[in-house]
């Protein structure tokens, strides 16, 4: 036997072959499809964190600007939208960056992870390319793994951004680490989380939207344990977010909790690994049941596809957001206990005094017209989807026009974000009935959900009219509701110049019922709104569609 | 002939993406009443053709008629007289495959047609409409789409490499049902890069390459184009053949004998090998990967019709 025919054979017994087998090839490919989204997440906080803290030290210059903000953020529904309240007595600069930022350094942690988890994993899995890869010398473990250290690295870099960040922004060293730290393992969670996600459902999209429910359910839930109790209760243990939040950072540090999400995150992965021993390459836990054979007349009539495609998001989110209206509606009552002795509210939101319920349920309405906003603009975006799958060919050559199939998904759309502002409006007004007794508020909230309706419209409008453009230029809506997001929440607490704030669309929207109605503003979205939808209807008549 | 006496008329077609030239002032007929082929390798620019005349991509320069109408502003009115198969089917995961063909075949004219062809294809097919889409094989999809554009009761049928993931046996079925189709009097473009299957159903035949037209006409027409490869077994001295025209590239070894030779000068070559006392014989007919080395090599250099 010569050697050039014995080395390959030789080689091959060499090797060794375990579940991690091809691991480190792996982990190369996953840093390479996530380094860029990895790279942009980083960079933004690195960005952030300092501008915010240089935006906030211009705001509250002095220890009486502090104390008054500290008398500002007592009350429930800052305690929901912040955090637990640990520094109420001295109220320090850096207590309030831990206490006020925290939360928006988590929250988009955990997004990232979430994401990323199911993008790596299922998403994977459910394109078919983990088929090719299981296919080479890659032992059964290892693409998970690899997908999470991935996951696990994009946490320790944001961490680190938010350390750095702090650090630059001049924060005390183990406070700064604690936070970054805190931000990273947190992430992990929410990474493992979607672990677990993905391995009950076939499809990427459920297990993310799956884990997000999670993160709101999450947000929730230490929110109202850290409302029955200013410094966090039993209740908010139960959330993940609150476990970096109980580290006390920058008032008194302490690290245990950080142990709590280590372990967390420890469990969900051996539970997630168990889960995958026990299913098949590409199949959920749960067998696919078989369907009907044929199509109902509803799915035929004009507007059916769309409505199946879109409509299962719509419910599950329209249910969530009810709930979360509801919580937030009955939280209206607790708020008068704390108007006596509040300075200026203007400072933190649009909350006026002299009509607290009306103007805070005001506001959560539009807090929470951002998931109808969302869901428009994804919603269009879904058809952008179905072209670039190849799959609006075949319903355009079964004899529609594109104009027609564009015009009845942007109706379709809008009739179910108006259904969900709708939920959202009875939601609030159910929750502060629960908390006034006084049933005028469903009826009132209900209508004041509706003067949304040509916002909402106006982003489905524009997230169509790019469409047209292009389907390339589609995803841009998203920066669009991103900024209306960041200036939704945020904005009055950044300190954002008017001109910034009014880029948002639903800033000119008057806070009903505190205020009074301005039909202008809703007359000039609503005539924009179809004006760009006509515009992107004719666009799209022009343009060449993508594969299909 | 006049672009309204075809059903699709196309004249110096070209289309741009970017710097790319998918097609470069392509021609097509596709007579009313006849399955014309189309065939090139990947990437010669058939599906951009298809996509132009289904009114998905607008023309850059050129004329394209189909059914005697314009297909980017009349695409609706083209629709409701067309059925089309892509290549690759992709399917809405969560709908079942019954419903995608529905969803497929929506405001169809004809609906007791469509629904008594639909059981009768989902049967020939042997396909479970009950399943959802994103359980099916590439070969299942491409039966959704096949029974989909076969239900429908339309003068023009354009596939897409249609049986691209299909088993020989549904292949059969395949070919059976486009010939039904022309007893009927229906016309089909018929896209494929695989040369048997073209010669199998089609009447005439288009030869694109690189986005040019390189060769148009009946099969007949193309005769001298093709040269089946013969393998024969003789003890008898193969001298004979060598001096027939039409035979290429003789090696004869250990009494076994192979041969190229036109298609055109097979039946001179038959008799011969019967005088030889050939005891066995195989004759494999062109692929479309020899036509292409053997005539066009490298170069876009059209082939000269005198090669008789």
């Amino acid at each position: 036997m010569t050697a050039a025919t014995a080395a390959p054979t030789h080689r091959g017994q060499r090797r060794a072959v375990g579940p991690l087998t091809g691991l480190r090839s792996l982990l190369r490919l996953h840093l390479r499809l996530a380094r860029r989204g990895i790279l942009i997440w980083t960079l933004a906080v690195l960005v952030l964190v300092p501008a915010s803290i240089y935006a906030m030290e211009d705001v509250y210059p002095d220890q009486a600007a502090l104390d008054a903000r500290a008398t500002l953020l007592d009350n429930p529904s800052a305690v929901m939208m912040t955090g637990p309240f640990f520094a109420a007595d001295h109220y320090t600069f850096w207590a309030m960056v831990a206490n006020e930022l925290l939360l928006y350094l988590l929250v988009p942690a955990a997004i990232m992870s979430i994401l990323l988890s199911a993008r790596l994993t299922r998403g994977e899995e459910e394109s078919g390319r983990l088929e090719l890869l299981r296919s080479l010398p890659t032992g059964r473990l290892a693409p998970s793994v690899s997908a999470l250290l991935v996951v696990a690295l994009a946490n320790l870099a944001l961490g680190a951004a938010v350390a750095s960040g702090m650090l630059i922004g001049g924060g005390g060293t183990a406070d700064s680490l604690a936070l970054g730290l805190a931000t990273a393992l947190t992430g992990l969670v929410f990474g493992a989380v979607t672990a677990v996600t993905a391995q009950l459902t076939e499809h990427a999209g459920t297990a993310s939207g799956t884990a997000l429910g999670i993160l709101a359910l999450s947000f929730m839930v230490r929110g109202i344990g850290d409302v029955i109790e200013r410094d966090g209760s039993w209740l908010s243990w139960f959330s993940p977010l609150a476990w970096a939040q109980q580290m006390r950072a920058f008032v008194d540090l302490r690290w245990w909790p950080l142990l709590v999400s280590l372990a967390a995150a420890a469990v969900l992965l051996v539970i997630a690994g168990r889960l995958s021993h026990r299913r098949d390459l590409g199949a959920g836990l749960r067998p696919a049941a078989a369907g009907r054979a044929a199509a109902s007349a509803a799915l035929l009539a004009p507007g059916g596809l769309t409505r199946r495609l879109v409509g299962g998001t719509h419910l599950a989110w329209g249910i969530g957001l009810f709930l979360f209206a509801l919580a937030f509606g009955s939280l209206a009552s607790s708020l008068t206990d704390f108007a006596e002795n509040l300075p200026d509210l203007a400072g933190m939101a649009p909350i006026r005094l002299d009509d607290l319920t009306g103007s805070f349920s005001a506001f959560v309405l539009m807090m929470l017209a951002i998931g109808p906003v969302a869901l428009a603009v994804s919603g269009m975006l879904r058809m952008r989807t179905e072209e670039t799958a190849g799959r609006l060919a075949g319903v355009l050559v079964a004899g529609t026009s594109r104009a027609r199939l564009a015009g009845q998904w942007f109706l379709v759309v809008l009739l179910g974000t108006a259904a969900m502002q709708v939920l959202l409006g009875l939601g609030v007004g159910i929750g502060v009935w629960s908390a006034t007794e006084d049933t005028a508020w469903i009826g009132e909230m209900t209508l004041a959900a509706l003067t949304y309706l040509p916002a909402v419209a106006l982003y489905a409008a524009i997230a169509l009219a790019l469409y047209g453009l292009g389907s390339r230029l589609a995803p841009l809506a998203w920066l669009l509701v991103v900024y209306t997001a960041l200036v939704t929440f945020l904005g009055q607490m950044l300190g954002l110049p008017d001109w910034a704030m009014d880029l948002s669309p639903l800033q000119h929207i008057a806070l009903v019922p505190s205020e009074e109605l301005e039909v202008m503003p809703l007359a000039v979205m609503g005539v924009t709104a179809a004006a760009l939808a006509l515009l992107g209807l004719a666009l799209l008549r022009r343009r060449d569609l993508a594969a299909g | 002939m006049t672009s309204d006496d075809a059903a699709v008329h196309v004249r110096d077609l070209t289309k741009t993406f970017g710097a790319t030239r998918a097609l470069d002032g392509f021609d097509l007929t596709v007579p009313h009443g006849e399955v014309t082929g189309f065939l090139g390798p990947n990437g010669a620019g058939k599906s951009t053709t298809i996509r132009v005349l289904l009114g998905l991509l607008r023309a850059s320069s050129g004329t394209a008629r189909v059914l005697g109408k314009d297909p980017w502003r009349d695409a609706v009115a083209i629709h409701h007289r067309l059925a089309y198969v892509p290549g690759d089917t992709n399917l809405w995961p969560g709908l079942t495959g019954g419903e995608a063909i529905d969803v497929l075949t929506r405001g169809e004219s004809g609906e007791r047609h469509r629904r008594r062809r639909r059981e009768e294809l989902i049967e020939r097919f042997e396909l479970d409409p009950t399943k959802r889409a994103r359980t099916y094989s590439k070969g299942n999809r491409q039966k959704v789409a096949l029974v989909a554009a076969l239900s429908r009761d339309v003068d023009l049928y354009i596939m897409d490499e249609p049986t691209s993931g299909l088993d020989p046996l549904m292949e059969a079925i395949f070919t059976d049902e486009v010939a039904r189709l022309r007893a009927d009097g229906r016309t089909v473009l018929l896209s494929s890069h695989i040369l048997a299957e073209v010669e199998k159903l089609c009447d005439t035949v288009t030869i694109i390459r690189a986005g040019k037209a390189v060769e148009s006409g009946t099969l007949a027409e193309l005769r001298h184009l093709t040269r089946s490869t013969v393998a024969a077994t003789t003890d008898a001295d193969p001298a004979p053949l060598t001096r027939l025209d039409g035979v290429h590239d003789l090696v004869a070894e250990n009494g076994r004998l192979r041969f190229d030779v036109d298609d055109r000068a097979l039946h001179d070559v038959l008799p011969v090998l019967t005088a030889l006392g050939v005891t066995g014989l195989t004759i494999t007919p062109p692929s479309l990967e020899d036509l292409f080395l053997r005539h066009y090599g490298d170069e876009l250099e059209p082939v000269t019709k005198d090669a008789s």
